[in-house]
């Protein structure tokens, strides 16, 4: 166990520079996701944490010690592969034992038959066959021992992947992606598990992956990568409800956050198609971004709120209703949460109007950064209306 | 309707597999001209005591294969074959294996060195044949020249007893090494990165616990079928042993393909010499025997 510094990594891959100076500090049993869209950088700089690709430029440091001279089998870190890279001739029991064979054994005790000259091989093969089925136990695979992994389903396989992870009390875990490859509700279930396994082993895990979902419910914290950059580091509370950058609130959240186009005056007044909206921004003028996600918003009847549209589609999740309002002057479709049984279903096809809560509004400027804004009056919802 | 329909299904049933068999009859009648019906005829001569020109034959039985279990140059080919076949098998396999190692490890040049080591295998083997039996010449063969520059005795390899076959073994590993080579270096391409990145993570740091966790193993199923395609080849070793040696010196460097081409068409006893190809025939069967059931049925792991 033990803490992760990540200091100015820099990385180019021929002329495209996938890492431009990450640095990230995470503490000792802290589970920390790489989140980002494809492309951004999050896989590749998980494969320089554990040394399987050199940096052009920056330091890792494990347990305070710099490692950038350690190769991976050194680094005394574990990791889980997306495809999880099981090897296919050995069993269960052998592929989780690997680690520990590497470890503790020496070469002759490594090959067979020569193996039993040695004096001490049997004390440690028990050890090993001890810690392999203990390992086995906690993730519910005692059964699975014997088989090979082309036997196993998806999850199994993920779990023995896991398995010979934990098995020998690595510094650190690391996860690139490791349920991309299980169908949607498998994903769910393994979410809970991995988060239990972090609380049961209190190791520090980074973990990467491109589904904001799985970042936000394992996470103590999460590191949003674009474009070879950390763009924001926070807990989940702070990523969703305080983004510092557009990009961040795109990405975070499901439906997507809804984006309006506000006006900034001159003497700093917010103003959305025209009607001042009671808002106060400091350091800009022109035009804005502002965002609101689904439930910082009502319906009301067509006329009221700040905003018109028309109701094009219900999304019916049972316990509440996604409804997608569509502006045809602007050609923009804003998603807005209500409660079951509010009755927007008959809507469909009629006008209907939209109200922001906003003190949850957040502004944005050109460049994509959050703007320091006020309301004129700090209430809730305001029905502003004739 | 309904009474012609089944007439139409059936028509158009037949019609389609007289246009399967149509599509298959040239391959199949080759098949039947250039081998089948060959097998056949060659199994049919050696119970007979036919020979090449003979107006007449008569049925023998089991007397030619009598012969053959009582002839000592029969026994000499199959031992030669048996030797020949047991030094190039490891050894082209193995430094096969091993150049496709070396050059994948290469971060340049690997067109050049895969170039280089294919080179024998695109030539012509008689050819090559040739410019071995100059260099091993005992009085201006580069070879003995280098020998004899280093203090050893020159001799003329391929007319000694105890090192005929061994030459000849040399030549077929030079020649078929790029061969294997190729099909390995295709074999290593198809292992997974991953598998070699989690073992180095894992704590696997030497290239010897590397291959032998993850190299050998997943390349089993490549390297079945690299030994029984060069057990086969070995077997079939005649073009070498035509040119260099004739079978000599004293039968040391007689083979089974050899001796079959020297009975039927030099001593032109063609029952003799079919014998000896259903005994030949036998070998390479066992050994496609061993190539279906071990290779396509035991070695996958998936």
């Amino acid at each position: 166990m033990a803490e992760v510094s990540i200091s100015n990594i820099e990385k180019r891959f021929g002329d495209v520079r996938v890492l431009k100076g990450v640095s990230l500090d995470i503490a000792d049993g802290e589970f920390v996701s790489l989140v980002g869209p494809s492309g951004c950088g999050k896989s590749t700089l998980l494969r320089i944490i554990a040394g399987l690709e050199m940096q052009d430029a920056g330091s890792i440091g494990i347990a305070g010690d710099p490692v950038d001279r350690h190769r991976p089998a050194d680094r005394n870190l574990a990791m889980v592969f997306q495809s999880y890279a099981l090897y296919p001739h050995l069993t269960v029991f052998d592929n989780i034992a690997v680690p520990l064979r590497m470890k503790s054994l020496n070469r002759l005790e490594r090959t067979p038959f020569l193996r039993l000259a040695s004096g001490g091989y049997r004390t440690k093969a028990d050890e090993i066959d001890r810690a392999v089925r203990d390992a086995a136990a906690l993730l519910d695979i005692s059964h699975l021992l014997d088989r090979k992994p082309g036997q196993l389903s998806g999850g199994q396989r993920q779990r023995v992947a896991v398995g010979r992870a934990i098995v020998r009390n690595p510094m650190a875990f690391l996860m690139d992606e490791p349920l991309s490859n299980l169908d949607a509700k498998l994903r769910v279930h393994m979410r809970t598990e991995i988060a239990e396994l972090h609380r049961k082993l209190g190791a520090t895990f980074i973990y990467v992956t491109h589904d904001q979902a799985e970042a936000m419910t394992m996470s103590d914290r999460i590191a949003i990568m674009m474009d070879g950059e950390i763009i924001q580091v926070g807990t989940p509370d702070e990523v969703y409800h305080a983004p510092v950058d557009i990009r961040v609130a795109e990405f975070i959240g499901s439906p997507k956050i809804n984006t309006l186009t506000a006006e900034v005056s001159t003497d700093g007044r917010v103003s959305l198609d025209g009607t001042d909206i009671g808002m106060q921004a400091r350091n800009v003028i022109g035009p804005v971004s502002l965002c609101f996600r689904s439930e910082e918003a009502m319906l009301l009847p067509a006329g009221q709120g700040r905003v018109q549209g028309i109701v094009r589609h219900v999304e019916n999740l049972g316990a509440e209703l996604f409804v997608q309002v569509h502006q045809p002057e602007q050609d923009r479709v804003l998603v807005v949460r209500t409660g079951r049984g509010d009755g927007w279903t008959e809507h469909l096809g009629q006008p209907v109007g939209v109200d922001l809560s906003l003190q949850d509004v957040k502004l944005f400027n050109a460049g994509g950064r959050v703007i320091d804004a006020g309301l004129d009056q700090p209430i809730g919802m305001v029905a502003a209306n004739g | 309707m309904g009474a012609t329909a089944p007439a139409r299904s059936f028509s158009r049933k037949f019609r389609h597999q007289l246009l399967a068999m149509g599509l298959a009859a040239p391959a199949l009648v080759l098949m039947l001209v250039l081998l089948i019906g060959p097998v056949i005829m060659v199994a049919v001569i050696s119970f007979t005591d036919y020979s090449l020109g003979d107006p007449d034959f008569a049925w023998v039985g089991l007397d030619t294969y009598d012969e053959m279990m009582a002839d000592d140059i029969f026994r000499a080919a199959i031992f030669n074959t048996l030797i020949y076949a047991a030094i190039v098998i490891p050894g082209s396999v193995f430094l096969g294996l091993g150049a496709a190692m070396l050059i994948e490890s290469l971060s340049r040049g690997r067109a050049f060195w895969r170039a280089v080591y294919f080179l024998p295998v695109m030539s012509t083997l008689i050819a090559m044949a040739v410019v071995w039996e100059f260099m091993m010449n005992a009085r201006f063969g580069m070879v003995s020249q280098v020998l004899t520059f280093l203090g050893f005795e020159a001799k003329n390899w391929l007319q000694e007893p105890e090192t005929a076959l061994p030459v000849l073994c040399l030549i077929a590993i030079w020649q078929s090494l790029g061969f294997n080579m190729v099909l390995f270096m295709a074999g290593l391409t198809s292992i997974p990165r991953d598998y070699y990145q989690a073992a180095a993570v894992d704590g696997v740091s030497g290239a010897w616990d590397r291959f032998w966790l993850i190299t050998w193993p997943l390349l089993t199923p490549v390297t079945l079928f690299v030994v029984i395609i060069t057990a086969i080849r070995s077997f079939q070793i005649f073009d070498t042993v035509h040119v260099l040696t004739k079978g000599g010196p004293d039968n040391a460097s007689m083979v089974l393909v050899y001796q079959i081409y020297q009975e039927g068409f030099e001593f032109f006893r063609t029952s003799y010499a079919s014998a000896l190809t259903m005994v030949f025939l036998g070998f390479i069967l066992v050994l496609t025997l061993v190539k279906i059931f071990a290779v396509e049925k035991k070695v996958h792991y998936q």
